[in-house]
């Protein structure tokens, strides 16, 4: 008697299940229209501008720059948040209008990988030649063992060793 | 005819220098001392005529002689007579000038000095500084001339010449177009001249460094004739750095201090390379190693300074092109890989001479943790220098130009920077010569433990980004490795000599200037990265249009626009002033004027921030636009800047600090000779 229950049960469990993710669903949709103003915000407007340089005003970015060239970016960007335009879609619009230079950093791609490239290894290559030129320099640690010691020893040590510096200077 | 007086005194300059570079040429050729004291003569007046040519400019200035060029370029007539004045370093053309005016001051009083025991030096020391003059000289000469005159042609141009061209008339403006705006700051009054002489005194020890390539005397007493200059030079950079950071702060109107703009990292460079100079150089007089090191490095910083200049001058960085088209660019260009090229080839001369006396002998001694710092400073170099470029490489090769910005800096840099903090905390604790990781462990952990304490009282105050988290760390770490080292130093004399704590602190820096000058330096750095740590990380905004009454919050503040006044200043401004309230967690703390100026001469506009200040953070509020009419709203840019109060701080710290380690020493020939003489008498008697 209970078996054909059973599904029956099951199914409205899944029922309600379904309702509460749809709900849940619709809430969140709910909220993000409800959150999301009916204007676009200043703040949004300067969250993309900020990552924008415009060609004439070199080395200011656009949510800061006072010229009235900027301000007209700054609306433009406004009225492509406002058309419901991503973040990513006007970045890539205003390379499309006045290239590269718009962005705060180099897209990584042809000659500007060398950009990125160019200082890590530049880096290590340092490094490594401080390393080499390091153990070429090294001798064997115990013949100067007893010459000096180190900071961490006893007060008497270093105080000598602090008068021996402050002397020699 | 001021104008013809100063060109007159700038050209016998020019000459004057030409002759000092043959006359010690010749001099150290026929080993004559007669020529070589003529071209110290010749130094010596190069000052007086450089001062005269600029002494022309400013009386041009301060009268209004807008038939010149320059004058009318900079000048106007509403301007304050004190604008006026240092309106001489406020275009490309006057700020040669008072380069040059500062190099021969400067080079005038090296040759001043008692050189009986450095002979040799001297003809090289001057060929070195004149050469260097003649250049800048030859460039306000022949290509950025502030004495020349402004000419209306018969077809109605105008032009600018030293002389009259055929058939035309002077052409005198009723007015001149004024000072930039940005420069009206005092901030900026004192900024340039500041960097100015961090570059020019950097010259010193170059010279000093060539003099000795060149006569083959490679001990290190190069580097203890030139140790005070080039810490007067690096006091003098440093400062010019802060005081721009803090003017771009306070002017700039976007709340910030430093933009990774290439004319900032222009004076930043030598600044990095003379940092890694000043901790390597201990290296070669303690331990008679990296001779080669240092010379690249006092190299380095020379052409960089040069290369500073050449950036900032040269309109390089608006486009390749425009660089190509100016004729100082080239000139400059030449010189900056002249330079290089004879000073790298007098290294690669003298290279087996430079060997190193000693070895190294542990791979965590203080020379060793030194060495690892110097690759750090050349790390944040190679980042930044490459940064500079990269855009001029890219419009070269590809015809595009591409912006390299503060996230390519930020990234790149942040890593090496906290590496620096964390050696400034462990090389203090390290020996020379040899140290190993047991000592070096025991010598920590007591600072280690305190600088956990902090961390732990940072995660109370709800700080839980890892990076800010190690960032707090380090600095914990160094105050904490850094007080400990005074308070040892302290203690031991205290035992020793039964002095009282805070003389013994006091003897014991006194001791040795330059170390704990240095450790000093080192609690400035700490401030100033607490500052930075503050703001780069946990700074917020906001901006929104308010109408009178109206509120905006932000970080537990708010603002409320209570008024706008819009009127004109006797100076050729038109200022919008708004009044606005500012509350915390609702409580009335006061009113803050953003405003914004126009100037009516330049066309321009200023931003001036109202800013709360204290402690805890800056409360700094922007007046975006408004509206004219009504006056009835504006729109305000409102930046909580937690913690930033204390990278002001830590500057004054920093140059405290350098101070102290440059404050002049008694000087030791003498007190050795006076040590002789009372071994002496002692002996006598």
């Amino acid at each position: 008697m209970m078996q054909p229950s059973l599904p029956k049960f099951k199914s409205i469990g899944w029922l309600v299940l379904a309702n509460l993710v749809l709900a849940i669903l619709l809430f969140g949709v709910a909220h993000a229209q409800k959150s999301e103003p009916v204007g676009v915000t200043d703040d949004q407007i300067n969250a993309v501008a900020k990552q924008l340089y415009c060609p004439v005003c070199e080395n200011i970015p656009l949510d800061v720059c006072p010229t009235q060239a900027c301000a007209q970016w700054r609306s433009l960007i406004g009225e492509k948040l406002a058309a419901g335009w991503s973040e990513d879609q006007i970045k890539d619009y205003f390379v499309a209008q006045y290239g590269d230079r718009v962005l705060a950093t180099p897209p990584a791609r042809g000659l500007n990988w060398l950009v990125y490239i160019i200082p890590p290894v530049a880096i290590i290559l340092g490094a490594f030649i401080l390393y080499r030129a390091m153990r070429g320099w090294r001798q064997p640690a115990s013949a100067s063992r007893q010459v000096e010691t180190g900071s961490g020893s006893s007060g008497d040590e270093y105080v000598t060793r602090l008068e021996e510096e402050l002397r020699r200077r | 005819m001021v104008a013809n007086f100063g060109y007159g005194a700038l050209v016998i300059a020019l000459l004057v220098s030409l002759y000092g570079i043959g006359a010690a040429f010749y001099g150290v050729r026929k080993n004559n001392q007669g020529w070589v004291n003529s071209a110290r003569n010749a130094m010596l007046l190069t000052w007086p005529l450089v001062t005269l040519a600029a002494l022309s400019i400013i009386y041009l200035l301060v009268t209004n002689h807008y038939e010149v060029e320059y004058v009318s370029s900079v000048t106007s007539n509403s301007m304050p007579f004190y604008l006026k004045v240092t309106a001489l370093w406020g275009g490309q053309a006057g700020s040669l000038i008072f380069w040059s005016w500062l190099m021969s001051g400067f080079a005038s009083a090296v040759t001043l000095r008692k050189w009986d025991r450095d002979r040799e030096f001297l003809p090289w020391v001057i060929i070195v500084s004149l050469v260097t003059l003649a250049f800048f000289l030859a460039l306000s000469i022949f290509f950025e001339n502030p004495f020349e005159s402004l000419w209306q042609t018969p077809t109605g141009n105008i032009t600018k010449s030293m002389l009259m061209p055929a058939g035309a008339i002077p052409f005198i403006p009723a007015d001149g177009s004024g000072l930039n705006p940005l420069l009206r700051h005092p901030g900026m009054i004192i900024h340039p001249p500041m960097l100015y002489l961090g570059f020019v005194s950097f010259v010193i020890p170059y010279a000093f460094a060539i003099a000795a390539l060149v006569t083959g005397r490679t001990d290190d007493r190069w580097i203890r004739l030139t140790r005070r200059w080039t810490l007067v030079a690096w006091l003098f950079l440093s400062l010019g750095l802060l005081l721009g950071g803090r003017w771009a702060y306070d002017v700039l109107g976007w709340g910030g201090y430093w933009g990774w703009d290439p004319v900032e990292i222009a004076a930043f460079m030598p600044w990095l390379t003379g940092t890694a100079f000043l901790h390597s150089v201990m290296i070669q007089e303690k331990r008679g190693m990296l001779k080669h090191w240092n010379m690249i490095l006092v190299i380095l910083t020379y052409n960089l300074v040069i290369f500073g200049t050449f950036l900032t001058r040269s309109g390089v960085l608006s486009s390749v092109h425009a660089f190509a088209q100016s004729a100082i660019g080239p000139a400059f260009f030449a010189f900056i890989g002249l330079t290089f090229i004879i000073s790298l080839s007098l290294l690669l001369r003298r290279w087996n001479e430079l060997k190193s006396e000693t070895q190294m002998t542990s791979m965590i001694s203080r020379e060793a943790l030194f060495l690892l710092n110097n690759l750090l400073f050349m790390g944040i170099l190679v980042v930044c220098f490459w940064g500079v470029i990269f855009p001029l490489i890219s419009e070269l090769f590809t015809g595009q130009k591409v912006t390299v910005g503060p996230p390519f800096y930020e990234r790149a840099t942040a890593p090496l920077f906290a590496g620096l903090l964390l050696l400034m905390g462990i090389a203090p604790l390290s020996a020379w010569r040899y140290t190993t990781a047991k000592t070096l462990g025991r010598a920590m952990w007591k600072p280690f433990i305190a600088s956990l304490v902090i961390v732990g009282v940072v995660l109370l105050t709800g700080v839980r980004s890892l990076p800010a988290l190690l960032g707090f760390w380090l600095c914990g770490f160094v105050v904490s490795v850094t007080l400990y080292e005074f308070w040892r130093g302290a203690m031991a004399r205290h035992h020793r000599a039964g002095e009282s704590l805070p003389l013994a602190l006091w003897r014991l820096a006194g001791r040795n200037r330059r170390r704990y000058g240095g450790y000093i330096i080192h609690l400035g750095v700490v401030l100033m990265a607490i500052g930075i740590i503050g703001i780069e990380m946990f700074q917020t905004e906001t901006q929104g249009a308010l109408q009178q009454g109206e509120r905006l919050e932000l970080a537990g503040y708010s603002i409320s626009f209570d008024s706008l006044a819009n009127f004109d200043t006797p100076d050729g401004r038109n200022v919008s002033r708004a009044v606005i309230s500012v509350f915390r967690d609702g409580n009335y703390l006061g009113e803050l004027h953003p405003r914004r100026d126009y100037y009516y001469e330049s066309e321009q506009n200023m931003t001036i921030p109202g800013v709360r200040s204290t402690w805890e953070d800056d409360f700094y509020v922007l007046l975006v636009d408004w509206q004219p009419i009504s006056s009835a709203g504006a729109t305000f840019k409102v930046y909580h800047n937690p913690l930033v109060n204390w990278l002001w701080l830590g500057g004054l710290v920093f140059i405290l600090g350098t101070l102290v380690a440059a404050w002049p020493d008694r000087d030791p020939e003498t007190s050795r000779a006076t040590a002789r003489g009372s071994a002496y008498a002692s002996v006598k008697a």
